[in-house]
């Protein structure tokens, strides 16, 4: 049913600026982003925000909406409490630009570390040979859109501001997907532990619940790339068969 | 007003969030204390006059107290379940599932998603106490031999006087049992070590079988969490059932 809603937008540059009020009519079926452009194109024409595809597959309209990280584009007018007040602002985890934009620039730096996919040598017939079962897995990582969403939730990089020491969700995903490929022959289990510093991961899962793409990134991605580095560090007995064995 | 830059320190439990956030916490936090503080005083108190007689007038055996490993060490006077309870309580201490429930509600780390945790040092799991959690898989191995145990017990459930028979209590220490051994089963180190760690299975030796054990833990595990409390309760109420028919507060319900 159209009504009229009231919107507290984040408003400034660099870090500094306001929560501004705004009282909107919206229509059925609008989303949050809706909104935000309606805002652009009635009230605030220099409101800047990030978007691209409005249809949940381009990670760009990332914002926190009542406090919690999501996109813009997939959160539903309709299933929030309209009888209060609807506060949208950046990521806090990234720094800012301007009203709702921020400078996400640091996980391409995050991803340039990660080693890339390494073949091994082809077989006798010349060709690289793999089934469907094996990449199953991996191919739940490939779904990620790159929304950074678990990124700004991670409390590691949110609320330690980790970004020097901790590679964050996004990244241990990424890792697992080239770890996990039946084809793929790099080590990046050293990676992982001391510069992707998957120790400070607590498993808390909030990378996973907001998720659009519903990535079991704890369960299938974090969580065995700690059993991993495991093997590798932390069992005793393993780490003394290697060292009896030189293997 | 100035916007958080990256690792600014949220005051404590402040967030902008709407909803009600805190309640799982809450329902976790108090749930994990209410069980330390009935198995710690069920375990310093075993049933019976001899402390270490613990299925007094049933058939019955607590899960806080078998196997009696006590009596392999003479002397010993003190409960039977203090030899063993480390076991569990290590299990799932260091259980990945567990981490989440008590770092959110009792270690406030963080309570809940994009919630304040106020200024602290934080180090993970790099670090002691926590990076100890890393040694999961030992306490999937010990816990696997429980396990046997509890099966055991179960079997015993269904004997009454020497024929097979069903009462409540069958029912309680099957509900025990069951969850137990799916909690266990469903266990993340487990599903890695039968087969989450082949990256070509097609090349590993037993590389289908291992897939297949690997898809099966997986299926469970996708419920780990629900196993974790369904087991959690089950096992606290087997062993308040069992001593409440043991020191005839309750009556065993008979089917046949």
């Amino acid at each position: 049913m159209p009504r009229t809603v009231k919107m507290k937008v984040f408003r400034g540059e660099k870090g500094e600026g306001a929560i501004h009020d705004y009282n909107v009519h919206i229509d059925d079926g609008m989303v949050v982003l809706d909104v935000i452009h309606r805002i652009q194109a009635t009230q605030a024409p220099d409101l800047a925000c990030r978007w691209n595809c409005k249809a949940g597959k381009c990670g760009s309209c990332s914002a926190e909406v009542n406090g919690k990280p999501s996109l813009m584009c997939m959160t539903r007018m309709d299933s929030l409490d309209l009888e209060k007040p609807i506060t949208v602002e950046p990521l806090m985890t990234f720094p800012h630009v301007r009203d709702l934009v921020t400078d996400v620039s640091w996980n391409y730096t995050v991803n340039k570390r990660i080693k890339p996919f390494k073949p091994k040598a082809k077989e006798a017939d010349g060709t690289h040979r793999m089934f469907q079962y094996e990449v199953d897995r991996v191919q739940e990582f490939r779904k990620c859109i790159e929304c950074y969403l678990c990124q700004t939730v991670c409390h590691v990089l949110r609320n330690h501001g980790k970004h020097e020491e901790f590679a964050g969700p996004r990244f241990m995903i990424r890792t697992a997907s080239l770890e996990m490929h039946p084809l793929d022959v790099e080590d990046r289990v050293p990676f992982i532990k001391e510069e992707g510093g998957i120790g400070f991961c607590n498993i808390t899962k909030c990378c996973t619940e907001v998720c659009p793409e519903h990535i079991h990134i704890t369960d299938n991605g974090i969580i065995p790339m700690k059993e991993r580095v495991a093997d590798r560090y932390y069992d005793p007995i393993k780490m003394l068969f290697r060292v009896l064995t030189g293997k | 007003m100035a916007y958080p830059v990256p690792g600014t320190r949220e005051p404590f439990l402040a967030t902008r969030r709407l909803d009600a956030w805190w309640l799982a916490p809450l329902a976790m936090g108090i749930s994990f204390i209410v069980f330390i503080i009935y198995a710690t005083w069920s375990a310093l108190h075993p049933m019976g006059d001899d402390p270490v007689t613990y299925h007094v007038q049933t058939n019955y055996v607590s899960p806080f107290f078998s196997p009696d490993l006590s009596k392999f060490i003479p002397g010993f006077t003190w409960s039977p379940a203090l030899l063993i309870l480390w076991i569990p309580a290590g299990f799932r201490l260091t259980c990945y599932y567990g981490r989440k429930a008590y770092y959110r509600s009792l270690t406030f780390s963080p309570s809940a998603c994009a919630v304040g945790k106020g200024q602290r040092e934080y180090k993970g799991e790099r670090a002691l106490p926590w990076i100890l959690n890393n040694l999961h898989r030992y306490f999937l191995y010990i816990i696997t031999a429980l396990v046997i145990f509890h099966w055991i017990h179960f079997f015993d459930a269904f004997r009454f006087d020497g024929h097979f028979g069903m009462r409540l209590g069958t029912l309680v220490v099957a509900a025990d049992t069951i969850f137990l051994t799916l909690y266990v089963t469903s266990c993340h180190s487990l599903r890695h070590l039968v087969g989450g760690k082949i990256d070509c299975y097609s090349c590993a030796a037993a590389g289908m079988a291992r897939h297949h054990a690997w898809k099966g833990v997986s299926i469970l595990n996708d419920k780990h969490n629900l196993y974790f409390w369904l087991s959690l309760f089950t096992v606290g109420f087997a062993d308040l059932y069992i001593r409440m028919i043991s020191s005839g507060c309750w009556q065993d319900v008979r089917f046949f």
